[in-house]
């Protein structure tokens, strides 16, 4: 008979290197002081680090701990990134730290992403969406260590994870399931949790950070900012869109084009008569622009990915709107806001940066490798999806026994961006990103193929009506503007694509020019917003222009 | 500071005056009077120097969809064609709303 086989050795690597550590680790807890000996002692070289960093939360005291330790003990880690937002996330490749990384999203960082990549300082496994990166966890990215922010922990080691709970959750169940450890830092150390949401039995260490962690106020929008042009679109959108396709669900993208949708509900969109109608259920970030559209009954229910610096107090006392806890705070796990976003919804509004002749889009530009966020879950048709909405319906083909719905996915652009470049270009820079950086993928944003709709300040290409990919990149140059796609335009087939409603100005779908004013806003600046919230919302510092 | 000055067959004349958007930054404004003219007749007057080509292309763009006929006036501080567009087709739905 053979000698029997060891099933548990993950568990026994983990316990011995626990152990190693127990001078140093009192229960659960260890020393602010001692972070990076204890990170030191518990992470191997090689091992696949998840470093917890989403667009608006930063575990921002173990990254710096992380960014200290010794290169000699610590290094050639796989690192596992959200979102790649602080400069130590980067030196610690340019310390031989780590030299992996799978990730989703390098807004703050993408130009140094690129650089590094070049000079092959990163070495990049892949670009994911947040969903997808997640469900790596759990198949062929399982982690050996995951190092993670809560808000407040107790003396048990529980963890409270409150507005900002986002990944937390995914993160540590990865590894708490896997023999992987889980070191938490925390804002703060208290008797009583306002409710558990973290058990202490999933929790190895608990450090006290020597600050809260670093949160971004990221879904802020100042009404203020907000262009004529975008109130147009807004206008179209909403007629266009929201009224023609009778959509009850939606997620909005970050950009002022979906806030100036939001601030029209309660005006433009009372004036067509559309309240109780149209958008009810949502799954966004409670954004402070809509406010007004709450307020004022058009919103039945939010769930969100996270929280927003500010709105606390609002969205406590608006239970029957947000998914808060009997505490009063908000949940926001990100794994099931990005799966409503995928499988739940009608319709994804979002913005780009680059659209290309065929309606591919992308936000990676030269020299700047952005990666994605959560754009491309909501942003394309879930083919598993079964269940059926009326907008989901209105797109089914009608030639097709078996054919099927499809999500509306929306693009909201001004032909030109605030950088005076074109948006509409032929090929996208991603293409040649992907060459300097040695993707396997073009890394796009939204396929032509899952773009129902693109809205520009000139009209609205209905682009799932067209039979072709020619009619389709017909319909896109005719609302191009004078971008070079749009100076391709044939005016003879422009006004053959509005007879057949696969073109739409604005005089085709009954909006009036003239009406794009800012007064059309429910809410004109933030100080506007903060009265319709009843005193309630508190902005950040840096959007008040108030005492 | 650079003026431009262009030319447009068109076939829809106008028969008030029309004033739209202000002389702002990143804005404009436009006058349309009625002409005895057989060509709308452009003269603008532009912030931004060296933006002929893309001004000739709003414009082909703007009278294919709407010839309007008449003197335009265009004082330009820095709009994006976006804008330009935008003031342009503002001038002619109020003309339109007024017939």
């Amino acid at each position: 008979m053979s000698e029997e086989r060891d099933w548990a050795t993950h568990r026994e690597a983990k316990a011995n290197k626990l152990s190693a550590m127990s001078s140093m680790i009192d229960g659960k807890f260890a020393k602010t002081s001692d972070a990076k000996a204890i990170l030191e002692g518990l992470i191997a070289p090689g091992d696949k680090v998840v470093l917890e960093g989403d667009n608006q939360k930063q575990a921002t005291f173990l990254s710096k701990t992380l960014a200290s330790v010794d290169p000699a003990k610590v290094h050639d880690l796989h690192m596992i990134m959200s979102s790649i937002s602080r400069p130590e996330h980067l030196d610690i490749f340019e310390d031989g730290i780590a030299s992996k990384m799978d990730f989703s999203f390098a807004g703050p960082q993408s130009t140094r992403v690129s650089q590094m990549i070049a000079d092959g300082t990163l070495k990049v496994g892949d670009i994911h969406t947040y969903l997808e990166l997640y469900a790596r966890l759990y198949i062929d990215l399982i982690p050996n260590v995951v190092l993670v922010a809560a808000d407040k922990v107790d003396r048990d080691g529980n963890l409270y994870t409150g507005y900002n709970t986002e990944e937390t959750p995914v993160i540590v169940e990865s590894a708490a399931f896997h023999d992987g450890i889980v070191i938490v830092q925390a804002n703060e150390v208290v008797d009583k949790l306002p409710r558990v949401d973290i058990p202490a039995d999933w929790v190895d260490v608990i450090i006290p950070a020597d600050e809260p962690y670093q949160l971004e106020p990221l879904f802020t929008r100042d009404p203020q900012n907000i262009t004529e042009l975008q109130i147009l679109m807004a206008m179209m959108a909403i007629r266009g869109i929201y009224e023609k396709h009778n959509v009850q669900s939606v997620n909005h993208g970050v950009g002022f084009n979906t806030a100036a949708i939001e601030l029209l509900l309660p005006t433009y969109g009372e004036q067509l008569g559309l309240k109780g109608k149209i958008v009810p259920n949502w799954e966004v970030n409670p954004t402070p622009t809509l406010i007004p559209a709450i307020e004022s009954g058009w919103v039945q229910s939010i769930h969100s990915f996270g929280g927003e610096v500010g709105m606390e107090k609002y969205i406590a006392a608006r239970p029957d709107v947000f998914f808060v806890g009997k505490d009063g705070t908000m949940r926001s796990n990100r794994a099931f806001g990005q799966m409503a976003g995928q499988y739940a919804l009608d319709m994804f509004v979002g913005s780009t940066l680059q659209i290309d002749q065929y309606g591919n889009s992308s936000t990676v530009t030269n020299g700047r490798l952005s990666g994605f966020g959560g754009a491309p879950n909501m942003g394309s048709n879930p083919t598993g999806r079964r269940h059926s909405t009326p907008a989901w319906q209105s797109l089914r083909p009608d030639n097709d026994p078996l054919g099927k719905g499809q999500k509306l996915v929306v693009q909201m652009v001004e032909t030109f961006g605030s950088n005076k470049r074109p948006v509409f270009v032929d090929s996208l820079d991603a293409v040649e990103v992907r060459k300097e950086a040695k993707l396997q993928n073009v890394p796009i944003m939204i396929y032509s193929e899952d773009t129902t709709h693109i809205v520009t300040e000139e009209g609205i290409a209905y682009l799932y009506k067209t039979s072709s990919m020619a009619e389709r990149q017909a319909a896109i140059e005719a609302i191009a503007g004078v971008t070079p796609v749009g100076l391709r335009s044939d005016p003879a087939v422009v006004k053959d694509l509005r007879a057949r409603g696969i073109v739409a100005f604005p005089e085709d779908l009954g909006v009036n020019r003239n009406q794009a004013t800012r007064s059309l806003l429910a809410a004109q600046n933030m100080e506007d917003l903060v009265k319709w919230s009843k005193g309630l919302y508190n902005p950040p510092a840096k959007f008040r222009s108030w005492s | 500071m650079e003026k431009l000055h262009f030319n447009y067959a068109a076939t829809q004349p106008i028969e008030h005056p029309i004033h739209i958007g202000v002389v702002a930054s990143g804005d404009l404004e436009v006058i349309m009077k009625p002409t005895d003219k057989k060509e709308s007749e452009l003269n603008i007057v532009t912030g931004s120097d060296g933006f002929k080509e893309v001004w000739q292309n709003v414009l082909n763009r703007f009278f294919d969809r709407y010839p309007l006929l008449a003197d335009f006036e265009i004082n330009d501080f820095g709009a994006t064609p976006g804008v330009v567009n935008l003031r342009l087709t503002q001038a002619m739905e109020a003309l339109k709303d007024e017939q």
